[in-house]
């Protein structure tokens, strides 16, 4: 069996009398993608965080390709290949949204150039490319404090997908979404996903989109994994049926 | 006591006032001129003491007020440049409001401190307004700002709006009430700090600056916010500049700098200060 | 590059040299006004990040002074100016390593900081700065030539606009390559900056370490300029003029710095010989009311002037 991509082992994070988490372990495996899911406050964004540098764990450990990235700034996972989108979206308020796209490209490579201009031939057309992916061309010269909430969320996740990572941690990517657009946004999303191999991580509350998209689902509950298995599975198991689904029907109409 | 106020300031409405400055010199002038006041209509000097409390207290319940009605309250929610410039262009407009009250030539009245004699420690004299009316005063207003923080409801109200803005508005608590009266308090320190200095030295225009500068310093080396921590913190660094006076005394003025500096490379927040967590 | 901006910058500098020619006291304002816009050009690439430095008359001050005490060894003015900056740049490399890790009053009055305690030095070692007395610069030479004083000023003058085209043209450049850009994510989202890899204290190092060269450059021109340097070239007001300039002149273009020097300095010379006590709360209050009534300065209101005559056509 090969080295999953990302292991967490023991993850333990307190915030005054809340445990954000309490003992996650889990395993990621190169390639797959996997859909978290769990009530508000179970802990879904705090492993986003932990994972890509934002929180410390107060124990624990995260293992990314072999190397403890535990503790490390979150530049340098970045550097390392872990990029992550936002449940709120985090853009570059005052530029336009291609602005925004092509100054990830750049960070990925040719940042530190002081006299030619952000938007040259090359670095434009792979940010045009990436938007065109995502249906988001036609906003290209928008301010992104001008976007309604669906586009915002889909720059943001552009962005995070033009630094070409290892692995993707997406925060709830398609909320804020009609309902109509979100299998037409996961399928550009997954298949762009596959194309390259890299690995992908979703928070949701979408049981239909978990189901579709999902190569394994990972259950949250108050700071640990409760479960985890493919959707086919999971999504039957009477505990999580009660404890988290039960919960998420409530969510997922809105 | 300047630098407190300057904290509340900024715990509170979260705007760096670098008109601060300008208060602790309108206080001092104006304790200066009632003083003198005193003194021309043949009163008694030991009237000049209260005179010295008054005359911080009118600053802080007039000015205060003003300009935070005036000012401040557009500028809540604009960027953190913009608020800094609006407190800087109040600053200078306040340096040349002195210049034309109170001219450029230095002020000296000490009468307050000549009232109260000499005490002699060792071999060095010191006035009995340094070695026991400044700090006592200081520490007596210091004392009970925090009693009032801790003790009184509009103290709690005060603190309850520095630690978490947004938790306070849900709960109801007046935002706009508070700033005001956190403003006008900030101001009255400063005012009180200007107006019990203002007997010991001659005063000039610049005094301000050398103020805002020194108590930012005094802010930044506490941590932002930190209300105790400010007075603790510029108890240490006043009694550094205490020993550089005595060892080289040309560096003086540069003590707090330094003292700020390198504290900031150990610890970026503050001696005190807590970093502030953005939430994603 | 805006079709405004190149046809404003090239009919400034015509008009700049016109003024120069018909009205010679002018030369000495036109030069000093140009230089202080060299400098207030460094502020604007703060002002990018959100960032404003209320010490920046530091390292005018550090030009100025290197021209001064580079004077009697070296005479030639470019050798002179550039040196200016290049010892502005190093102090600036050094102190913003260090202060480009803060944000907002952090950085603002840090910056104050260093500008006093520098003021300080000045005044204070009089053995070698000679204090507020000042010290005296001879005429530099210029390409080897001492020249007298009417075509001296004339090449000072025409140097420092061509270092203002120049400079303006690459910081314009700057502005929109891929690190000027990230200086404006710094100001919206500094963390997401971050989270693509980049280190948002490099990204700010870069720009005040060219904003502290200008600087330097533009005290060195003042120094050859007026011939005299005083430690009040590092005093807080000098600071806060670069700051109101920049307001002034509005934070939308490269233009803006130029054009705000060259109106604050004309007025300041002819009403601060009016209002010699009032002149800062004159100041403070224009101030204010740009920033709370016109907040894009005055070229944001050329370029509404602009869009309402286009409007109407």
């Amino acid at each position: 069996m090969t080295a999953p991509l990302l292991r967490a082992r023991g993850l333990a994070l307190a915030f005054g009398g809340v445990r954000a988490a309490d003992g996650v372990d889990l395993d990621i495996a190169e390639g797959e993608i996997l859909a978290i899911i769990g009530p508000n406050g179970a802990g879904k964004t705090t492993f986003i965080n932990m994972a890509t540098g934002y929180l410390r764990p107060q124990s624990g450990r995260i293992l990314f390709g072999g190397d403890d990235i535990t503790g490390l700034a979150p530049r340098a996972i970045v550097r390392r290949g872990i990029a992550r989108s936002f449940q709120i979206p985090q853009l570059f308020s005052e530029q336009t949204v291609i602005e925004n796209v092509a100054l990830k490209v750049a960070a990925r490579r040719g940042f530190w150039r002081a006299f030619t201009p952000l938007l040259d031939s090359a670095t434009a057309g792979e940010a045009m490319r990436l938007l065109e992916r995502f249906g988001l061309a036609a906003l290209a010269t928008a301010r992104a404090s001008e976007l309604n909430e669906g586009a915002r969320k889909l720059t943001d996740v552009a962005m995070a997908m033009a630094l070409e990572p290892k692995l993707l941690l997406m925060d709830e990517p398609t909320s804020g979404v009609a309902s109509a657009e979100k299998f037409a946004i996961m399928d550009t999303l997954v298949a762009a996903l596959r194309a390259r191999g890299t690995t992908a991580v979703f928070v949701e509350h979408d049981m239909e989109v978990v189901e579709r998209y999902a190569d394994r689902v990972a259950v949250w509950s108050q700071g640990r994994i409760l479960a985890s298995g493919p959707p086919g599975d999971i999504l039957a198991d009477p505990a999580v049926l009660r404890e988290v689904i039960g919960v998420e029907r409530a969510h997922a109409g809105a | 006591m300047v630098a407190v106020g300057l904290t509340l300031i900024f715990g509170v409405l979260r705007v760096l006032n670098v008109a601060h400055g300008s208060f602790f010199a309108i206080g001092a002038y104006t304790a200066a001129s009632l003083g003198a006041a005193i003194g021309a209509a043949g009163l008694a000097p030991a009237l000049a003491l209260p005179a010295l409390l008054v005359a911080s207290a009118v600053v802080g319940a007039l000015l205060g007020p003003l300009v935070e009605r005036l000012l401040l309250a557009r500028i809540y929610d604009k960027e953190q440049v913009l608020q800094l410039l609006v407190t800087f262009a109040l600053f200078m407009i306040l340096e040349d409001v002195q210049k034309l009250l109170w001219g450029v030539q230095p002020i000296f009245q000490d009468a307050p401190v000549r009232s109260l004699g000499q005490v002699a420690v060792g071999d060095i004299v010191y006035t009995a307004y340094q070695l026991y009316l400044l700090p006592g005063l200081a520490l007596a207003v210091l004392i009970g700002l925090m009693w009032f923080l801790r003790r009184t409801l509009t103290g709690r109200l005060i603190v309850a709006v520095t630690e978490d803005r947004e938790a306070a508005i849900a709960l109801g608590i007046n935002a706009d009430r508070v700033y005001l009266v956190t403003f006008t308090f900030g101001v009255a320190l400063a005012a009180l700090g200007g107006a019990l200095a203002s007997p010991t030295t001659s005063l000039v225009p610049g005094i301000g600056v050398n103020m805002i500068v020194l108590s930012f310093a005094v802010v930044a080396t506490a941590g932002l916010g930190q209300i105790e921590g400010a007075a603790l913190t510029a108890l240490l660094i006043g009694l550094g500049r205490s020993v550089a006076v005595y060892f080289a005394p040309e560096f003086e003025v540069v003590i707090p700098y330094l003292i700020m500096v390198a504290v900031l490379l150990v610890r970026p927040h503050g001696l005190f200060g807590r970093p502030q967590l953005r939430r994603v | 590059m805006a079709v405004g901006v190149r046809l404003a910058a090239v009919g400034g500098a015509v008009g700049v040299l016109a003024a120069a020619a018909l009205a010679p006291w002018l030369k000495f304002v036109l030069t000093v006004a140009l230089a202080k816009g060299l400098a207030v050009m460094g502020i604007l690439l703060l002002l990018r990040a959100g960032q404003v430095s209320f010490g920046h008359a530091l390292y005018m001050a550090i030009g100025a002074y290197t021209v001064a005490f580079l004077r009697p060894a070296v005479s030639e003015l470019l050798v002179l100016v550039g040196a200016a900056a290049a010892v502005a740049l190093s102090v600036g490399v050094a102190i913003g390593l260090f202060v480009a890790r803060y944000r907002d009053i952090f950085f603002g009055m840090l910056n104050l900081a260093f500008s006093m305690v520098f003021h300080s030095l000045l005044e204070k070692l009089y053995a070698i700065t000679k204090g507020t007395d000042g010290i005296r610069v001879l005429r530099p030479t210029i390409a080897g030539l001492a020249l007298d004083r009417v075509p001296y000023e004339w090449t000072v003058l025409g140097f420092s606009l061509a270092a203002a085209l120049g400079l303006g043209w690459l910081a314009a450049r700057f502005l929109l390559s891929p690190v000027g850009q990230a200086l404006a994510a710094i100001k919206t989202r500094e963390t997401r900056l971050e989270f693509a890899g980049l280190s948002a204290r490099n990204v700010l190092l870069v720009a005040y370490a060219a904003s502290a060269a200008l600087g330097g450059l533009a005290g060195g021109l003042v120094a050859c300029t007026t011939l005299h340097v005083t430690p009040h070239l590092a005093y807080w007001t000098q600071s806060g003029e670069l700051v109101f300039i920049a307001i002034l002149g509005g934070g939308g273009s490269i233009v803006g710095p130029y054009l705000g020097a060259i109106v604050y300095e004309l007025v300041r010379v002819y009403a601060a010989a009016a209002l010699p006590d009032a002149w800062q709360m004159v100041l403070g209050a224009v101030l204010l009311g740009i920033i709370l009534f016109a907040s894009r300065g005055l070229w944001g209101l050329y370029e509404d002037l602009l869009v309402r005559r286009r409007a109407r056509a």
